[in-house]
C-alpha cells in the first residue's frame, strides 16, 4: 500500500480557486437575492417531495445550463468517464441520495454555506463526510482496484 | 418573476463553477479523497475559494434583515449534532468517495457524461425516499427566521 500524501499530482490551483470563487459567490447571490441556502441535495429532494417555490428548479436548471456552457466553450476539458462500474454508480447514488436526505445537506449545503456560517452541525458533517469519502475512495482504489 | 431570474442566474454561475474548477469530474474527486500515493489536492481550494466569498459575504448579509427579494433570510435551524447528522453525513461521505459525485456535480455531469449521472441521479432521489418508505419524519421543513 503506498504511503499518504507520497508526492502532489495533477495540482490545478488556479481553475480550482476561480471555480470556487464562482461557486462561493452563486451561493452568496442566492442567500442575498431570495434569502434562500444553496444547498443541492435539499433542493432535489424538495422538488421530489413537491415542496412549493419555484427557484429551486430554477436554480438547478442553471446549474445544468452554467455545466453546459462550460462544456459547450471547452468540450474536451471535461471527458466522459468510460468504464466505471454502473453497480457502483447505483449504490453510490442510493448512499448519496439517503445519506445526505439523514444528514440534512451535502458538500454545498454543509460544506460551503454551512461552514460559511460557522454552524457546528454543518462542520461536524463536513468532518464527518470527508473522513469516510477518504475511506471509501482509498478503499476503492486500492482494496477493490477500481478507478484511475 | 425577479425571484426565478436570480435563482437563475446564481444556478448558472455555480455549474459554471462546478464544471471551471473539476469539482464535476469525478476522477478528480476520487484522485482528491484518495490520499494514498500521488494526491491531487486542488479540490480543497474550491472549497477554500467558496467561503472565501461566502463567509465574508455572509457576516455583511448578518446586518441586513431581509433579502432584496422576499421578507425573511430562510435558514437552517441551529439543531443538534445527534446521530442521524453524523450518521447521514457518514453514509452520504461512502457514497461520494465510491463513484466521485456528489448532488451538484452529479448534476453538472448530466452535460457531459449522461449515462452515469442519470444512474447517479436516479439512485440519489430513490436514496432520498427511503428514511420516509421507513416512516421516519421529514426534516426538510425545519426552518426558522433569521433574526438580527
Amino acid at each position: 500500500m503506498p504511503a499518504p500524501f507520497a508526492a502532489i499530482v495533477d495540482f490545478t490551483p488556479a481553475t480550482a480557486l476561480a471555480g470556487g470563487l464562482l461557486i462561493g459567490l452563486a451561493a452568496l447571490l442566492l442567500l442575498a437575492g431570495i434569502g434562500r441556502i444553496a444547498g443541492i441535495s435539499g433542493m432535489v429532494h424538495g422538488l421530489v417531495a413537491g415542496e412549493g417555490g419555484g427557484w429551486r428548479l430554477s436554480f438547478l436548471l442553471g446549474l445544468v445550463a452554467g455545466a453546459g456552457l462550460y462544456v459547450t466553450l471547452w468540450p474536451a476539458d471535461l471527458p466522459a468517464r468510460q468504464g466505471f462500474p454502473t453497480l457502483m454508480v447505483v449504490v453510490a447514488g442510493l448512499l448519496v441520495g439517503l445519506g445526505t436526505r439523514l444528514g440534512s445537506g451535502c458538500t454545498s449545503g454543509h460544506g460551503v454555506c454551512g461552514i460559511g456560517r460557522l454552524s457546528p452541525r454543518s462542520l461536524a458533517a463536513t468532518a464527518v463526510f470527508m473522513a469516510t469519502g477518504v475511506i471509501a475512495a482509498v478503499v476503492l482504489r486500492h482494496g477493490l482496484g477500481i478507478g484511475p | 418573476m425577479k425571484t426565478h431570474a436570480i435563482a437563475l442566474a446564481a444556478g448558472v454561475l455555480f455549474g459554471f463553477g462546478l464544471a471551471l474548477s473539476h469539482m464535476a469530474d469525478p476522477n478528480k474527486v476520487l484522485a482528491f479523497l484518495d490520499i494514498l500515493g500521488g494526491w491531487d489536492p486542488s479540490l480543497a481550494l474550491v472549497m477554500g475559494g467558496a467561503l472565501a466569498v461566502f463567509m465574508p459575504g455572509f457576516a455583511w448579509l448578518r446586518r441586513r434583515s431581509r433579502p432584496w427579494i422576499g421578507d425573511t433570510f430562510h435558514l437552517p435551524a441551529r439543531g443538534m449534532i445527534d446521530r442521524r447528522l453524523l450518521g447521514g453525513a457518514a453514509l452520504f461521505g461512502l457514497g461520494w468517495g465510491l463513484a466521485g459525485y456528489c448532488p451538484g456535480p452529479a448534476l453538472a455531469a448530466l452535460t457531459f457524461n449522461p449515462r452515469e449521472a442519470v444512474m447517479f441521479l436516479a439512485a440519489m432521489i430513490a436514496g432520498g425516499l427511503l428514511p420516509r418508505l421507513a416512516g421516519l419524519p421529514s426534516r426538510l421543513r425545519r426552518r426558522r427566521m433569521y433574526q438580527r
